[in-house]
């Protein structure tokens, strides 16, 4: 084969290629369009005032397609699939509690995209911003409105590409007093002190009493419930195997998602309760795998997110391990129970 | 430099860096938004898919040595075998489009690290059979130069589609499938076939069979350069790690983090070639000693109570270094020892040796940080890396070993 023949090859080979990869990136920006379309069928949103402090309402991530896609939208908790009305404000991460509520969001920069998290007032006015160092993945504010926290998936290395590792972060939000990473804390496993590089935390849930946490902990490919405490900054192990643990508002059980043995490895979570005090499990009705941090919509029924066809639909179910899972809203993610 | 006539790269080691630079942008790309896919496109929990990494560090060895004895078969079908590795990584970019779920994607990566593994000895001979002793060290410059630029395009390509789109994960894909493919395309066009491709003369008493592959290692040159491989890969803290203890010991913002890779890689782009020309110059030996000596420094660094601004640009530049002195210049070296024949194989050895030796040496680290804490698992491999680089100093050659 002469050079010029073999120039002429790649040269075509060039141009086919760039073709199939522009239609491609066309492809997926007229995404956008689509996207900004209300769909039929969906939910109706209307724009409107929301607030954290109105009595009886789910504030939540409004997903359904249309011009108010992600933005933080209310509906009355009684009736959860019906209208909803829209706040401007987008999230890709939510919770609230007394009058604060926490926002996790995306800020689109040059290259790509950086995280944020904003501490709202109960208008929904940004008191506090601070930097995401990940992709967020989970947010909750303390029962007092005191506290706020967040996790984020880090991608440390961009070279080994498949590992990845999880930020907890705390904030004092009348302070603005930030705690970056649960890291820092001393950890106590299994009654002796406890440090190991590959520390990992997720999924914090406060108490009432402005004190006491509870998070996941994993290392050496284990997970275990911790209970922590912002005074004297330590962690202490409770149990292995729960992740993504969710106090009850009576602070007496915790809602969690439990790898549970036999079950397929890309879903190998049930929906579980441990009471504290009898430290007894019991597996909600829920048989499909769970990847959330539930929410207790009361002292008996959890609200939690199931993968639907716009991206995320909310079910809830008893706590006590009876009934069926239900679907309360459609087209919806990260939701708060205001009031 | 001025008054030093300079023979040019062999056109076959420019079209090898071509195809390394445009394969790494189509698999950084991949890498590069992996994590945002997993999260935000599936709503996956990426934890605990780094335990599959574990498991296949050994299996990616093994498919090296397997990729460096094919290669070595029937008279060089080097650039065969590294096609069937890209290729093989190529096909891998579409079936990301399809699949949604951990398992079949951790499958797919699995097989274009297969890929990876299989390409990288057969590539490395091809680069060392078509220069000339003299040069060799040179032309593994130019090539990691040209790779590393590749991997700092690669994320920026990629981020730039998902700018342009929403949720663009499928056209990430796809465009890195089309760079992955026009990679395959320039190694089969332009890169020479091993038969006529070597400028190194045959070396008819070698046969590449398995038995002679292993019996490599019984040549004092190669075994040695492999024994110094094997313990200083011992004392090289995993990249991660480095970044960690950056991150742990100065307070790198966390915003930042995601971007220490970029430091090293941008001193490994900027030094691979000047670095690979000064140990044509000055002896490879001492050009990889002395990259072990940076890494020596940037472990001091860290272990140092000063906290200065310019600590971190100091650390991520020594480790850079580090690379730029000793990952072309090692296989620079080591094909001195090795026949022509069997340059696949014995490139292959040293490779997956000191891969194992870096493998062992993070599961040592993790263990030490566990047990004593950062600081002294540092301290500690400080002392095992100035040790090992101190026998190495005993067994270098002695007497110029660049011909």
């Amino acid at each position: 084969m002469t050079v010029r023949t073999r120039v002429l090859i790649l040269a075509s080979a060039v141009a086919v290629l760039a073709a199939v990869g522009l239609a491609s990136v066309l492809h997926a920006s007229a995404r956008a369009d689509r996207r900004n379309h209300t769909q039929a069928g969906g939910p109706r949103v209307a724009p409107g005032t929301v607030t954290l402090t109105e009595h009886g309402r789910m504030v939540f991530r409004n997903m359904a397609w249309g011009p108010h896609r992600d933005e933080l939208t209310t509906v009355p908790a009684s009736d959860p699939s019906g209208p909803r009305t829209a706040s401007g404000v987008k999230c890709l991460r939510f919770y609230a509690a007394s009058g604060t509520g926490v926002c996790l969001q995306a800020v689109h920069g040059p290259v790509s995209d950086t995280y944020r998290a904003l501490i709202l007032d109960a208008h929904l006015r940004t008191r506090a911003r601070y930097a995401v160092p990940g992709i967020p993945s989970r947010a909750r504010v303390s029962p007092s409105g005191h506290f706020a926290a967040w996790t984020a998936f880090v991608g440390g290395d961009s070279y080994a590409g498949t590992n990845f590792s999880t930020r907890a972060a705390i904030v004092d939000v009348r302070t603005g007093r930030l705690i970056p990473t649960l890291e820092q804390f001393r950890i106590i496993k299994d009654g002796r002190p406890y440090r190991a590089a590959d520390v990992n935390f997720w999924g914090v849930t406060f108490a009432a009493d402005d004190r006491t946490f509870y998070a996941t902990l994993a290392t050496k490919g284990q997970t275990y419930l911790v209970r922590g405490d912002l005074r004297t900054s330590t962690l202490t192990t409770l149990r292995p195997n729960v992740e993504c643990p969710s106090l009850s508002p009576d602070g007496t059980r915790i809602a969690f998602k439990k790898r549970v043995q036999g079950l397929p490895k890309d879903a190998p979570w049930r929906l579980y309760v441990l009471d504290l005090r009898t430290l007894r499990e019991t597996p909600t009705a829920e048989p499909r795998s769970i990847d959330d941090q539930a929410v207790w919509k009361d002292t008996h029924t959890l609200v939690y997110s199931l993968p639907g066809d716009y991206g995320a639909d909310l079910y809830e179910i008893p706590s006590d391990g009876t009934g069926a899972p239900r679907r309360i809203s459609t087209a919806a993610l990260s939701p708060a129970f205001v009031d | 430099m001025a008054g030093r006539r300079r023979t040019a790269v062999a056109p076959a080691v420019l079209a090898l860096g071509a195809v390394s630079l445009i394969t790494d942008v189509s698999s950084e790309m991949v890498t590069a938004v992996l994590p945002l896919y997993l999260v935000s496109g599936l709503g996956l929990s990426p934890l605990g898919f780094g335990v599959l990494d574990g498991v296949y560090n050994g299996f990616s060895a093994l498919v090296r040595l397997v990729g460096g004895h094919l290669a070595d078969r029937g008279g060089g079908r080097h650039k065969w075998v590294a096609g069937f590795g890209y290729a093989l990584s190529a096909v891998c970019k579409p079936l990301l489009l399809v699949a949604h779920a951990l398992t079949p994607i951790g499958l797919i990566l699995a097989v274009d690290r297969t890929g990876k593994g299989l390409r990288t000895a057969p590539r490395d001979a091809l680069i060392s059979l078509s220069s000339t002793a003299e040069s060799r060290g040179r032309a593994f410059g130019v090539h990691r130069a040209m790779d590393t630029a590749g991997a700092l395009l690669g994320p920026l390509v990629a981020f730039g589609i998902l700018r342009a789109t929403v949720d663009g994960y499928d056209a990430v894909f796809t465009v890195s499938f089309c760079v992955a493919a026009l990679g395959v395309l320039v190694l089969v066009l332009f890169v020479p076939g091993g038969r006529r491709g070597g400028t190194a003369p045959e070396v008819p008493a070698a046969k590449p069979t398995l038995r002679s592959a292993v019996g490599l290692l019984r040549g004092r040159a190669l075994r040695r350069i492999s024994v110094c491989a094997l313990l200083l890969g011992l004392a090289t803290v995993s990249d991660s790690f480095v970044y960690l203890l950056l991150q742990h010991r100065l307070g790198v913002p966390d915003r930042w983090f995601a971007l220490l890779p970029l430091g090293t890689a941008g001193a490994f782009l900027l030094l691979a070639m000047p670095l690979g020309r000064l140990a044509d110059r000055v002896g490879r030996w001492t050009v990889f000693l002395g990259g072990h000596g940076a890494l020596l420094l940037a472990y001091a660094l860290l272990l140092t109570s000063w906290h200065g601004t310019a600590l971190p640009y100091l650390v991520l530049a020594l480790h850079g270094t580090f690379y730029a002195a000793t990952d072309g210049v090692l296989m620079a070296a080591a094909s001195e020892g090795v026949p022509a024949a069997l340059r696949s194989s014995g490139l292959a050895l040293v490779q997956t040796g000191q891969a194992a030796a870096r493998f062992a040496c993070s599961l040592l680290f993790g263990a030490a940080w566990t047990v004593w804490g950062d600081r002294s698992a540092l301290a500690g491999a400080a002392v095992v890396l100035a040790a090992c680089a101190a026998f190495s100093l005993t067994l270098r050659p002695k007497g110029p070993v660049t011909a």
